[in-house]
């Protein structure tokens, strides 16, 4: 008889991973057959925050287009939307002229910016059997109104949805996926604590893949993912090293390429990021009971994360990314923007006007996700690196 | 986005109105204005050409700063790039909306533009129309500590969105833009020290709608031909003080006697070229730096933009007949015409392809010229695909030609000469033309 083969937690955790690494590379979405049970059918939604429960509970896999990587060739793009477009926006375009993204049920942009919004256009141009649309989030949530405002948009989605599936969205099934998604806030939450404390147990690579394999999954396979992961890592012994703790914003919507994320790995440990914020965008369960869509509406004006791509009053930027230095205890950030992201760059402008006034280090990094060569950037970060625990010895 | 006036030469004309001669003076004295405004400890609003919530501000006797304006003019009076460079030299990117980059420089030299001095803000009003207005303004929220207002504006879901005046959609739009504006009163009841003031709010709203049914009727002059303006020179004329003077006494005069200035020329079938042979539509910003130079070009074929969908969206929408204030409820029919105003303004780029569909048709234009700015992705980043859908869908023939608003840097005369060139031979070459050949398209 075989003897038992131990339980190893770093094998467990690279077979997640390697999952996970997988669905990051997909650009194709599941095809009728390929969908998981339970869902007749996609709908793309860009980033940075949609509430995918609502998708989620009519029956539609909720997938985050987020462009197509450093891997897809452009034929139909270029002639389509200038060259002074970010690429996430771009390479989308090339995904839905290219057929990639022909079988979604539908596709939902956000007034983020102009550049995404001009999405919901070339989609009703090119892609008319989909239902395109923008969902109007506001930039304003200070004004008493505006969670009544976004459920009755929010409501709309709702509306268009059934009469797109032909499926009844009931409150229950609005709970029972708001249920799903709070215990994949609660996992993402215990994930991100972990790089906080106790950096050298996870990368920020390895949480990037982590949390980027919800864009493509069922919220539940997500969360039995998740919780497989988290208990490997917890069960990890890696010494922690010699590397000064930085945080990492600008990657709330264009995807820094992975090879950047590693570079910047080798040599620091983040301790937090904004990547992919709108996947963690509620920053606290959504109420189970009563309304659900109201549940929803109200938990994104009150319990929500800050971006540059809204303005809330009473989140001003420099205080959330002093809030996450604090809060992480950071000794320094990196302050990226996508290429030609005009949110992006006006914020990276003025945060390191701030962190210069403040005396905090911080090192200014321009990304594209079509990037292939990282050795200068990788240079930049390591003498950044460097001169940290050069000034913190 | 934003208007201007530039300098042209006026046709000749029967009567003593001389719109370009009138709008500069009411352009320079509002600047005159400006420049006092601080001294006079008077509340000045800085805000947006579209979206920006006017009538109440006007209400409360905020002087108004265009920062838009502002930047243009730099282009308009030679000075851009010193200021555009200023801010590239403070660490902006090259790739932002070259306005803010302007402004930017603006507030590097502490307030002092070619026309005047430009007072500080007690208050500044964004809107969502353009997603830089939002980012602009929080340069001057971090910067200059003023206090913001973001005023978020619902605007077209999806192809064929079709929202009338009073249906469900339409309501909850305009309650939500309501309780905005109860918002912005408090704030500016706050910063004015004044009380708000309804009927004076119906006062302004009753200059407003004056002056929309002028401008309507001055646009419809165009679906005449010959073209008695044109829609992107002349036309920036107009719609400077469209914004600038909207709700006062000296914009309802303006806009008065231009419209009867243009039914005048209409009367004697006087046309802004000598001999229209294409009517074209122009479709974008203007490049205020060479906006004349530009016009020439087509001029000299002939050419004659009879519209431009600049005068739609940089009006916020403002200029369809339907778009009339109840004067006897101010605040909810303010709310009601503004939400379905930024509806047409933000489906004029997002879904750009109906707008111009109808605008084609409306103006009888034989082709559409898209001009692309490379740091607005606000009117440029659909631009290529919606001439795609001009071209093929509806076969218009296009040309499409890339500069800058007020960056001279992007601006290269021979090779956008070569490209009208080229563009006419096409235009020729399907047999469209013949001098005055055409019939009258509509009446005003
Ligand atoms: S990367 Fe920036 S510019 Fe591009 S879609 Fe996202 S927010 Fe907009
Ligand atoms: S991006 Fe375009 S619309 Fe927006 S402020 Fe700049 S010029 Fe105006």
């Amino acid at each position: 008889m075989n003897a038992p083969v131990p339980y190893d937690h770093e094998i467990e955790l690279s077979n997640v991973l390697e999952r996970c690494n997988a669905a990051a590379r997909e650009t194709a979405i599941p095809s009728q057959d390929e969908l998981p049970e339970g869902f007749s059918g996609t709908l793309g939604h860009f980033p940075v925050y949609f509430p995918e429960e609502i998708a989620h509970a009519a029956g539609l896999l909720p997938v985050n287009i987020l462009g197509g990587g450093n891997k897809l060739e452009m034929k139909h793009a270029d002639a389509r939307m200038g060259s002074f477009v970010c690429s996430i926006c771009r390479s989308t375009t090339e995904l839905g002229l290219n057929g990639t993204l022909q079988g979604m049920t539908g596709f939902v942009t956000h007034p983020i910016c102009d550049a995404a919004k001009h999405l919901a256009g070339i989609w009703s141009r090119n892609l008319p059997d989909q239902l395109a649309q923008i969902l109007y989030l506001p930039q304003n949530v200070n004004t008493p109104g505006a969670a009544r405002y976004i459920a009755a948009e929010y409501q709309r989605l709702r509306a268009d949805l059934e009469k797109k599936t032909g499926r009844a969205i009931d409150d229950e099934a609005l709970r029972n996926s708001i249920r799903s998604y709070n215990a994949n806030r609660r996992l993402l939450r215990e994930l991100y604590r972990i790089r906080r404390d106790e950096p050298w147990k996870v990368s920020c690579t390895e949480s990037y893949l982590l949390l980027r394999a919800r864009t493509r999954m069922p919220c539940e396979e997500h969360n039995a993912l998740l919780a497989r992961a988290l208990d490997a890592i917890r069960h990890r012994s890696l010494p922690a090293q010699d590397k000064p703790r930085v945080v990492f914003v600008g990657g709330f919507c264009e995807q820094p390429p992975l090879e950047m994320l590693e570079a910047i790995d080798e040599t620091c440990y983040v301790v937090d990021d904004d990547i992919l914020v709108g996947l963690r965008w509620l920053t606290a369960d959504v109420p189970e009971t009563g309304d659900p869509i109201w549940a929803l509406a109200e938990s994104y004006v009150e319990r929500s994360d800050a971006s540059p791509v809204q303005h809330d009053a009473r989140k001003m930027k420099e205080d959330y990314l002093m809030d996450m230095l604090r809060k992480s205890k950071a000794d320094a950030a990196i302050l990226t923007a996508a290429k030609f992201c005009e949110p992006g760059l006006d914020e990276q402008l003025a945060w390191s006007k701030h962190l210069d006034a403040e005396n905090i280090p911080y090192l200014v990094l321009e990304f594209e996700e079509k990037m292939t060569s990282f050795e200068q950037m990788s240079m930049q970060v390591e003498t950044f690196a460097e001169s940290l625990l050069f000034a913190l010895a | 986005m934003s208007t201007a006036t530039l300098q042209h030469p006026a046709p000749a004309a029967a009567d003593d109105f001389d719109p370009r001669a009138e709008g500069q003076r009411l352009i320079k004295e509002w600047y005159a204005q400006l420049e006092t405004a601080n001294a006079r400890n008077a509340a000045v609003a800085n805000v947006f050409v579209m979206g920006n919530a006017v009538e109440i501000l006007r209400a409360f006797d905020f002087e108004l700063v265009f920062p838009e304006i502002n930047s243009l003019q730099t282009g308009v009076r030679k000075a851009s790039e010193e200021y555009i460079r200023l801010s590239e030299d403070y660490g902006m990117s090259p790739d932002v909306c070259s306005y803010v980059k302007a402004d930017v420089g603006l507030i590097l030299k502490e307030n002092e533009h070619p026309a005047g001095r430009i007072p500080k803000a007690s208050l500044a009003v964004a809107s969502n129309m353009c997603g830089t207005f939002i980012k602009w303004a929080e340069i001057w929220e971090r910067w200059l500590k003023t206090p913001t207002f973001v005023l978020d504006l619902p605007g077209q879901r999806a192809a064929g969105w079709q929202v009338r005046p009073g249906d469900a959609q339409h309501a909850a739009d305009a309650r939500w833009v309501e309780a905005q504006f109860q918002e912005l009163i408090a704030q500016c009841e706050r910063i004015t020290g004044k009380r708000f003031d309804m009927d004076k709010l119906a006062e302004v709203e009753a200059r407003v709608n004056k002056m929309v049914d002028h401008w309507n009727n001055v646009m419809a002059l165009n679906r005449q031909c010959p073209a008695p303006f044109n829609a992107m020179l002349d036309g920036l004329t107009y719609i400077g003080i469209m914004n600038v003077h909207r709700g006062t006494e000296e914009g309802v005069e303006f806009m008065r006697r231009l419209e009867e200035h243009l039914k005048a020329k209409v009367g004697r079938g006087e046309g802004r070229v000598a001999e229209e042979r294409f009517r074209l539509l122009f479709s974008g910003t203007p490049c205020y730096v060479s906006m004349r130079r530009l016009v020439e070009l087509f001029e000299t074929w002939g050419g004659v933009f009879a519209y431009s969908d600049y005068l739609t969206f940089a009006a916020g929408g403002m200029d369809a007949t339907e778009l009339r204030y109840d004067t006897s409820r101010p605040l909810e029919s303010l709310a009601e015409v503004t939400a379905l105003a930024a509806q047409r303004g933000l489906s004029n780029q997002f879904f750009a392809h109906e707008r111009l569909a109808q605008q084609i048709k409306d103006y009888e234009v034989d082709g559409v010229v898209f001009h692309g700015i490379k740091s607005c992705r606000f009117v440029s980043s659909g631009m290529a695909d919606t001439r795609e859908f001009i071209n093929k869908r509806l076969d218009v023939p296009t040309l499409y030609i890339e500069s800058d608003l007020i960056d001279p840097r992007y601006w290269s005369d021979a090779q956008i000469k070569n490209r009208v060139d080229a563009f006419f031979e096409a235009l020729h070459q399907r047999g469209g033309g013949a001098p005055l050949a055409r019939k009258t398209v509509a009446t005003a």
